[in-house]
């Protein structure tokens, strides 16, 4: 099923389109440290890649080797099937990809509205002068990005807060903040690092919730880490798993559940003395 | 304005009043909605255009004439156009409470039998799905946004947008059928159905015919002087009637501008924005409002907080009395406008009050310090006495006559008698067509002569003539010692008290009355946050030492005043306890209009009950709870029961 190279259709009627980001034999060294090692994935347009793996796996590493803010030391990583040179984080941001953090990375004075304005950027053309003056195209500008930034608030459910400064707002919104950036910057990519940590049952629902319709209705593709292993079964469409750097499965929630390396890596291995 | 409000002249339905409004007022704005942050709006024949095309949509999908619509989902322009749309063709709308569990709606939907269902959102969707096999006559539903609804099987399943694009495209052809079913509709026909919210027992369907909505909204409107320029906020369940002669009895009637909120959350604000001038509350809102500025101003800077209170000092001392119209000393006055300078005029504004000229509260009694300082503050706060079955209005106080204690005159138009038990009956044009397949309840509840029962127990004040309710009829009882036993009356008093949410009196046959409080979490959280009290849950910090002496002491201060009327001074609390949960309508223990059901709480909690009148001092206690989603749980207490000092009242004793 995985290798037709058009894409393919899903249980739930969605369409998957071909593969856009590529990893191709990635090894990441900190000094001695393999960080990563020689692992190969690929994320198709359209679906939701989830990464997963125990503590130290390398999860984080690998998705800042997807963001372009580590680059290996080995292999290749292609984009669009276009092999991608060392760049940075403003030309992957104008590249279409985009990310929330494990640690909520916020302004944490501004209001939620402006921290949102602020995943426009890119899609701005006009200087800062212009937009100081606000006048003419500056202006015009302002309110067609307003409005994607008002829509994005509405379909994350979060008009009550529009104005309030970011520091006032508890963790579980502060995460949705961050997710309404992210995809205020209509990314083609979207990395989420652990977008359920810290939280509790009914805000994962509703995290979960936004995923998924996210997906639906912006077909955005996207590629997330989390530790919920429920979360990540009913959400993505496809599973890299690691351990110690290395990839030790791959495949749909199913065929990952039963494999027995990643039973083993998360349950432990019973010693035979 | 007003001058072509005349009579019912050819204005017998709904549709030939938004046909009038389309012509009159056809380039002033007839509903907003806040969305994408930026308020919408659509003027009185824009309003027109999309109804009509709805109205030829709904003739397109097949609705026949006498069919019910079921309406259900917040407070949206499309969703009262629904409504409008459904009259066009002449069926029937049935706008259900959205906080509804599926049950519930399934039980309300085939009592009516809905054909069509006009639904919110995805969760009002799912709810209607997952009831269908038990909804026999349900054929198709038709949904508005359609956020995750893209994987749904679409054969029962239509977008609004495009019951209008079909609409709007067979115009030609369909027309003729809608001016005819328009033509059709008088003053008999019916205009809407509202199912009670069930205080005792099942819902019934209170049908209500052209002639009440707008009889009523006209002689309603009078009263008040209600204008083509006011706006109102529509933020109340769409399901209860106040809201339906709100925004659409009266805003047809006058041509006023009904403004939705962007999302229940933002009510406050978009209150604030839109600054409404004709505006209800129920006290609820009113007393949580005063809260959050009280606990504002204990956090303000002492500067500001002794200028808040000084001014205060003033208002309540002669706000009143300059919005009656009486007269006040030239120093006075001049203080009043300093404080409005300072303080009142800067609240209001916060508070979305700065252009309300006429306000009212209803549904259940106001705490006379809480009205008395918004009318203070200049604001015209009401009060009105009204049921479902009288198409809202019976009493309702007329401006210079405010009190917090009565519920005002007759509306024009209303006849009232005080039968010998108390119980309060009353006659008018708004007095209900029947109960929808229930003609018995009909034969009980309204007599041949269009006499209704209120169900409720009052007086007439024979010094001003205003109405005075005591409690609902069938609560009022009798105490051990045979002395009248009125539960409301005390309950009433006791919430008064911020710190004290809801509470629930027994009494009834029993030896001494004994009380049920829950506490306000936002009131008493805020204590416990200024005193350094550390708690993890509202059970926590309901079983506080403290906290429970602070109640105390209020349900003491109650019993005094209580021991002051002659009448009811047996109906003091000699025991209470404070609950270890909040009382909710998903258990069932509130109505969705927030009213107390009093049979379910002296079941559930008959082990907590029995332990006040035994002389037992802790009760351990396990109680069944649903979460929103549906699901049950449990939760286990150890609960106090608390001893609170009584009066006594001199001749009784003696007697005894």
């Amino acid at each position: 099923m995985l290798d037709q190279a058009d894409g393919y259709m899903t249980a739930d009627g969605r369409q998957i389109g071909p593969v856009v980001m590529e990893m191709k034999n990635i090894t990441l060294r900190f000094g001695g440290v393999e960080a990563i090692k020689n692992i190969s994935f690929d994320i198709r347009e359209g679906e939701v890649r989830a990464i997963i793996g125990p503590n130290g796996a390398g999860k984080s590493s690998m998705l800042n080797v997807i963001s372009g803010f580590y680059v290996p030391q080995d292999g290749q990583v292609l984009y669009k099937g276009v092999q991608r040179p060392q760049m940075r984080p403003y030309q992957v941001a104008q590249q279409g990809i985009a990310r929330t953090f494990q640690n909520i990375a916020l302004f944490e004075g501004m209001s939620v509205l402006d921290n949102v304005m602020t995943g426009r950027l890119t899609h701005m053309k006009t200087g800062m002068f212009s937009q100081a003056l606000w006048k003419g195209r500056a202006e015009k500008e302002e309110t067609a990005n307003r409005e994607v930034a008002e829509r994005i608030i509405d379909f994350l459910e979060i008009q009550a807060i529009r104005k309030t400064p970011v520091a006032r707002l508890p963790y579980g919104l502060k995460k949705r903040v961050e997710l309404a950036r992210a995809l205020a910057a209509e990314p083609s990519l979207l990395l989420l690092d652990e977008p359920m940590a810290g939280m509790n049952v009914e805000e994962k629902e509703d995290m979960s919730r936004f995923i998924l319709s996210m997906n639906d209705e912006f077909g955005t593709t996207i590629a997330l880490i989390e530790h919920d292993m429920g979360v990540v079964m009913d959400l993505s469409d496809r599973v890299v798993v690691m351990d110690y750097g290395k990839k030790i499965g791959d495949g749909t929630p199913d065929e990952v559940r039963n494999n027995q390396a990643v039973i083993d890596a998360y349950l432990g291995v019973a010693h035979d003395e | 304005m007003s001058k072509t409000l005349d009579g019912a002249g050819g204005l017998v339905s709904v549709p030939a009043l938004l046909h009038r409004n389309a012509t009159q007022f056809g380039s002033a704005p007839a509903y907003r909605e806040k969305e994408f942050g930026i308020w919408q709006s659509w003027t009185w024949s824009q309003t027109n255009e999309e109804i009509e095309a709805l109205a030829l949509g709904f003739l397109d999908l097949g609705v026949a004439e006498g069919d019910f619509i079921a309406v259900i989902g917040r407070n949206r322009p499309y969703l009262y156009w629904s409504m409008m749309a459904a009259q066009m063709v002449g069926a029937v709308p049935v706008p259900l409470y959205q906080d509804a569990s599926a049950e519930e709606m399934a039980y309300t939907m085939s009592h009516c039998g809905a054909r069509f269902v006009i639904a919110g959102d995805q969760e009002q969707v799912d709810k209607v799905m997952e009831i269908q096999v038990e909804l026999t006559e349900f054929e198709a539903m038709i949904y508005l946004d359609p956020r995750g609804l893209r994987k749904y099987d679409s054969a029962k399943l239509t977008q609004y947008s495009a019951v209008q694009e079909a609409g709007r495209s067979k115009r030609a052809a369909l027309e003729p059928e809608m001016k005819a079913r328009i033509a059709k509709l008088d003053y008999d026909s019916t205009c809407v159905m509202l199912y009670t919210s069930g205080t005792t027992g099942k819902p019934k369907g209170v049908v209500l015919s052209n002639r009440n909505v707008i009889e009523t909204a006209k002689s309603s409107s009078e009263f008040d002087d209600l204008r083509q320029t006011d706006d109102i906020l529509a933020y109340l369940p769409m399901a209860w009637v106040g809201d339906f002669i709100f925004s659409v009895g009266q805003a047809l009637w006058c041509g006023f501008c009904t403004n939705c909120p962007e999302s229940a959350d933002t009510m406050h604000t978009d209150l604030r924005e839109i600054g409404p001038t004709y505006y209800f509350a129920p006290p609820r809102v009113f007393e949580n409002q005063l809260t959050n500025v009280m606990i504002r101003m204990e956090d303000a800077s002492p500067m500001k907080k002794r200028l808040f209170d000084y001014f205060m000092g003033v208002a309540r001392k002669v706000g009143p009395s300059i919005l009656d119209g009486n007269p006040v000393s030239l120093i006075d006055r001049i203080n009043y406008q300093l404080g409005e300078f300072a303080i009142y005029g800067p609240l209001k504004n916060t508070l979305g009050f700065s252009r309300v000229r006429v306000g009212y509260t209803a549904g259940e009694a106001i705490g006379p310090e809480i009205f008395d300082f918004y009318r203070s503050l200049g604001i015209n706060l009401k009060q009105l006495y009204g049921q479902t079955e009288a198409t809202v209005f019976i009493t309702a106080q007329p401006d210079g006559e405010v009190r917090s204690d009565t519920v005002g005159v007759t509306c024009p138009g209303v006849e009232l008698k005080i039968a010998e038990n108390g119980e309060v009956f009353y006659r008018s044009p708004g007095v209900f067509v029947e109960y929808y397949k229930n003609a018995e309840s009909t034969a009980d509840t309204k007599d041949t002569e269009g006499w209704v029962a209120t169900g409720d127990a009052g007086f007439i004040e024979e010094s001003s003539g205003h109405l005075r309710i005591i409690d609902r009829a069938k609560d009022v009882g009798q105490t051990g010692n045979g002395h009248m036993f009125a539960p409301k009356y005390v309950e009433n008093k006791l919430k008064f008290f911020p710190n004290i949410l809801e509470t629930v009196v027994f009494g009834n046959g029993k030896p001494y009355c004994t009380a049920f409080v829950n506490i306000d979490l936002t009131a008493v959280g805020n204590w416990a946050e200024r005193n350094n009290i550390a708690y993890a849950s509202y059970q926590e910090l309901a079983g506080h030492p403290e906290v429970l002496s602070t109640i105390q002491s209020h349900v003491e201060e109650v019993n005094a005043s209580v021991a002051q009327d002659a009448m009811l001074s047996d109906c003091q609390v000699h025991r209470f306890v404070v609950l270890h949960k909040q009382l909710d309508a998903d258990d069932g223990e509130l109505t969705r209009t927030q009213k107390v059901r009093r049979r379910i709480i002296e079941e559930k909690f008959s082990d907590i009950i029995n332990a006040m009148y035994d002389g037992s001092d802790t009760i351990s206690t396990t109680t069944e709870v649903t979460y929103e989603d549906g699901r049950k749980g449990a939760i286990s207490a150890t609960l106090d029961i608390r001893d609170a000092a009584v009066q006594t009242v001199g001749a009784k004793i003696a007697a005894q």
